[in-house]
């Protein structure tokens, strides 16, 4: 029992950070149904400026409190993200909105890879180790331990969702979010500016991502400019979980394929008797995307994607 | 002369959520005929030819060609069975040529596969001539054979309209079903798509039409159905159909 | 490219001639590079392998228009095959099942018969070659059934997860039956035999393999072969192009709907387009396991998948000769510039700023970004039957229709 508390909590947390980048690609998909390939190295990035700013932190101001400074990081890497997500759209995607499906794409698998090697020629090839500043303490629940970086990490990411379902459902510029988001044309038609919006769409995304980039690295201790990958793959597959479109889908998907992952990881060995191990976890995040387009492809809370009659 | 029932639908229903598209719903086509369906937006008609070419599924109904049943779960079967289709907003081949689109409307009624396509021994590369052939020969008999090689979405409108009529008679159909294939034509277009139609129907094929131009369908068909909201409203040669006080109620807006 | 034509079609020709001229710089280019070192034919063996995935790769994304992000994954059922059956990898296995479970292990071994349990199998380039083709196939079919209803970028995501799905079954095959002998990859695998004739020399001859009284290095007889593979690849590609089956994948691309419509069994045609594509993976990744001697799972990676894709999309996605292109653009360029940037930068600035790792992550990636926006038709792509007409042209079709 201890086990399956423990795995749930790994779960959660996994969970709350894929939420995070999940809500990123859900959003961009619902306003242009295009799958932000890049979108992963986005929280990389993040997680990039947080550690300089860490090591700035350390080198000029040293002595702050651990939460303070990890405040700090977050909120000086939000930024730089919003800006790189904002730099990609203008310069790759907004040209695109018309092409064929598959020239987005392509284009934005090579983002990726620019990103990637921008953040190589910058920071390096090797990972750079994440400092520890929160007590490593671990707090006991139910037998199960969680460390206080992983609770943060629990308290930031439920602020941020809620902050964005705020925004969405109450203020202007979440009602011009939905309306771009179900028909761009006769958003436009009714004065919406559309490109605004969708500006704001990544903006917000990479926020989201900036967040969970930084406390992926607090989480993990290490980072590596290769890191958003497959977490970016993996909170794609969330996105479809929960319903791409659908940013309750996308907060739902990426707790439960946290979950689905942690509680995989931990059972498999007992379920193929052996066979497979732990290091099969990454599969668990493809297989349920296949089952999911294959069994239910709107997903858990259904598909909102735009109508592009 | 003994008359032969091409199609015989009866009985389709089609919903589609909390909208009744189609409510018992059926026609029949003599050997030779022109068939046309006509009826307001929305009345149901490209609905109908939808689901009697496989695209989607019906509710309920009988399908049957030539006096064989047909069964309309997907549309290649439709094809091999003996149906062509165009559809209302052209669906050409864009990149292939215009003989190339009208090439792959044979891919039905021939058979080479991967080893043909490697080896092209004799019976692949006796095929592969046929169907060049035949695919030029549907080009000149639509008019627009000067243009074999040209890309496909270079063409002009009209002819591309043609070339669409052109590769659905590739595939040796028993039954041609246009949808809409005047849309967009001017009166001179118009007239040149009637007389294909005609030289069609002179070599004994047989045409489903859906059109909005009513003079066009009252003086190129033999037989008429007019839908409404779903519901078949008339059924008869065109004189009648012009004189059904149902019928001119529905484009009209009637007494109300 | 006005000088140089493959158009067989159009121009026969022109077209014939292009190649006979195209094919004998080929075949002297070894020679010719010997004099600056193995290396240079080295890399042009490696980029050949390149390039036949990337006509296999093209057949999908090209002809068929499915993006498959993990096509790499043929590569690598090619290449395990040759690292089961042609090393002693097999021994290692069996030992394993023995381990495992000792009733099954001395079953298998009585099976297969102590030689095979010292040494493991070792199957003949004739025996390889078909086997790794038809296995590929066998994966294409199967990786791509489930995608079949799939929209394009779905599509792409999902093949690309079933790479990596094999990536990491690669990497972890090894415990409790060892298949793939884990992250360590296997080696010690033989190396080409063609009529008893070992591609990689005889023992002790420096790598020189001698075929009667002449000798020439080891890379360079893996030169010709792989041309030779390379060229049969371009043939059947180019024959697949230009027939019933290659119309109807081209159809499938345009208009999913019409082709059906048109009587085309998409699902059976799509999963041919899989297969087929997937068949040039696996003969490619045999010849590199032999090549290399051993194969290891970071050979097989998303970077290598869109690694391809990019050969493809750089050079003219569908157009054969321009997708060659992409793939000597790709494969070989970055190890190019290596030998020619490396010097310049430690000479310009006194040590290397942009090494040739980076500088090839570099070209991959703005390879697709700009031919997207520039020209995404690729930097060679197909020339269109007849261009748009101009006026002239158009007023006689004006003339011709109304009459």
């Amino acid at each position: 029992m201890e086990t399956f508390i423990q795995q749930l909590l790994n779960g959660l947390v996994l969970g709350s950070m894929y939420a995070l980048v999940a809500l990123g690609y859900t959003m961009v998909y619902g306003v242009l149904n295009l799958i932000n390939f890049a979108h992963g190295d986005v929280l990389m990035i993040g997680a990039m400026i947080g550690l300089t700013i860490l090591q700035l932190l350390e080198a000029y101001v040293p002595g702050l409190p651990g939460y303070v400074q990890l405040a700090l990081a977050i909120l000086g890497a939000i930024p730089v993200t919003m800006l790189v997500n904002i730099l990609i759209e203008r310069i790759a995607y907004r040209r695109l909105r018309n092409a064929p499906r598959l020239a987005p794409l392509i284009t934005a698998i090579g983002i990726s890879i620019l990103l990637q090697t921008f953040a190589m020629m910058i920071w390096g090839r090797s990972p750079l180790p994440f400092p520890q500043l929160l007590s490593s303490e671990p707090i006991m629940i139910g037998g199960a331990m969680i460390s206080q970086t992983q609770v943060l990490l629990l308290v930031l990411a439920a602020l941020a969702m809620g902050s964005l379902v705020l925004l969405v459902e109450r203020t202007r510029m979440g009602r011009a979010m939905r309306a771009v988001a179900e028909n761009p044309r006769v958003a436009g038609l009714m004065g919406i500016d559309t490109n605004r919006v969708i500006v704001a769409t990544f903006a917000i995304g990479a926020a989201l991502a900036a967040v969970a980039g930084v406390m992926w690295g607090a989480n993990y201790a290490s980072i590596t400019f290769t890191m958003g990958v497959l977490p970016g793959l993996k909170a794609f597959c969330a996105a479809v979980l929960g319903g791409i479109g659908n940013i309750y889908g996308a907060m739902i998907g990426g707790l439960v394929l946290g979950i689905i992952e942690a509680l995989g990881a931990g059972y498999i060995g007992d379920l193929t008797g052996g066979f497979l191990g732990s290091h099969y976890q990454d599969i668990f995040a493809f297989v349920v995307l296949i089952l999911v387009l294959t069994l239910r492809p709107s997903g858990i809370m259904g598909e909102r994607v735009a109508d592009r009659a | 002369m003994s008359e032969q029932v091409i199609l015989n639908i009866a009985g389709v229903n089609k919903r589609f959520g909390g909208l009744q598209a189609l409510t018992d719903v059926g026609i029949r086509i003599m050997q030779g005929q022109i068939y046309g369906l006509i009826g307001p937006n929305g009345a149901g008609k490209t609905t109908f030819f939808n689901v009697i070419t496989g695209l989607y599924q019906p509710d309920s109904g009988t399908f049957e060609l030539a006096g064989k049943a047909y069964s309309p779960s997907a549309p290649h079967d439709v094809a091999r069975a003996g149906i062509a289709r165009t559809f209302q907003n052209i669906r050409l081949f864009g990149e292939m040529s215009a003989l190339e689109n009208v090439m792959v409307g044979r891919h039905v009624r021939t058979k080479q596969g991967v080893l043909g396509a490697i080896l092209r021994h004799k019976a692949a590369r006796e095929e592969e001539r046929a169907i060049h052939v035949r695919a030029q020969e549907l080009l000149d008999f639509v008019g627009i054979g000067q243009f074999a090689n040209r890309t496909a979405k270079f063409l002009s409108y009209g002819d591309q309209r043609r070339l669409e009529i052109a590769r659905a008679l590739a595939t040796d159909p028993q039954l041609l079903a246009l949808d809409e294939p005047a849309a967009g034509m001017n009166a001179t277009e118009k007239l040149g798509l009637r007389e294909l139609l005609v030289k069609i129907k002179a070599q004994g094929k047989t045409v489903l039409l859906i059109e909005h131009d009513v003079k066009l369908m009252m003086g190129l068909c033999d037989r008429i159905t007019v839908l409404e909201y779903g519901k078949q409203i008339a059924e008869g040669v065109p004189a009648e159909i012009q004189k059904n006080q149902a019928v001119i109620d529905a484009y009209l807006g009637g007494a109300h | 490219m006005a000088l140089l034509t493959f158009d067989t079609q159009h121009k026969p020709r022109q077209a014939y001639t292009s190649m006979a001229i195209v094919l004998v710089l080929l075949l002297i280019f070894p020679f010719f590079a010997a004099q600056f070192g193995n290396s240079w034919v080295r890399i042009i063996d490696i980029a050949l392998l390149y390039i036949m995935l990337a006509l296999g790769l093209n057949i999908v994304v090209g002809f068929a228009g499915l993006l498959d992000l993990g096509y790499i994954a043929f590569f690598a059922v090619g290449a395990y095959l040759v690292g089961l059956f042609s090393s002693p990898q097999f021994a290692a296995l069996l030992e394993s099942v023995i381990y495992y479970s000792p009733a099954i292990g001395e079953a298998l071994v009585a099976f297969f018969g102590p030689e095979i349990q010292q040494n493991g199998i070792h199957l003949s380039l004739w025996a390889i070659v078909p086997l790794a083709a038809l296995s590929a196939a066998l994966c294409g079919a199967l990786l791509g059934a489930p995608t079949l209803k799939l929209r394009g970028d779905y599509l792409a995501i999902v093949t690309l997860g079933f790479g990596e799905i094999i990536r990491i079954f690669m990497n972890n095959l090894n415990d409790p039956i060892n298949f793939t002998n884990g992250p360590q990859g296997i080696n010690m695998i033989d190396p080409i035999r063609i009529f008893g004739v070992s591609l990689a020399g005889e023992a002790g001859s420096n790598a020189t393999v001698h075929i009667g009284s002449y000798a020439m290095p080891s890379v360079n007889a893996y030169y010709f072969l792989f041309l030779a593979l390379v060229i049969a690849s371009i043939f059947i590609t180019g024959r697949l192009q230009h027939s019933r089956l290659g119309r109807a994948w081209v159809a499938i691309r345009e208009d999913e709907i019409a082709a059906k419509a048109m009587g085309i069994n998409t699902r059976n045609v799509k999963l041919l387009a899989f297969a087929m594509g997937a068949s040039f993976g696996g003969v490619a990744g045999a010849m590199f396991g032999a090549f290399q001697g051993f194969v290891s799972p970071e050979s097989f990676s998303l970077t290598e998948s869109i690694a391809v894709l990019a050969m493809v999309v750089l050079g003219g996605i569908g157009h054969i000769p321009g997708v060659v292109l992409g793939g000597v653009l790709l494969a070989a360029l970055p190890e190019v510039l290596r030998h020619v940037v490396d010097p310049a930068q430690q000479a310009l600035f006194g040590k290397v700023i942009i090494e040739a790792e980076v500088l090839r992550q570099l070209l991959y990636g703005l390879a697709l970004v700009l031919i997207m926006l520039v020209r995404p038709a690729g930097l060679w792509p197909s020339p269109n039957k007849e261009e748009r007409p101009n006026a002239a042209l158009a007023r006689d079709d004006e003339e011709a229709s109304t009459t």
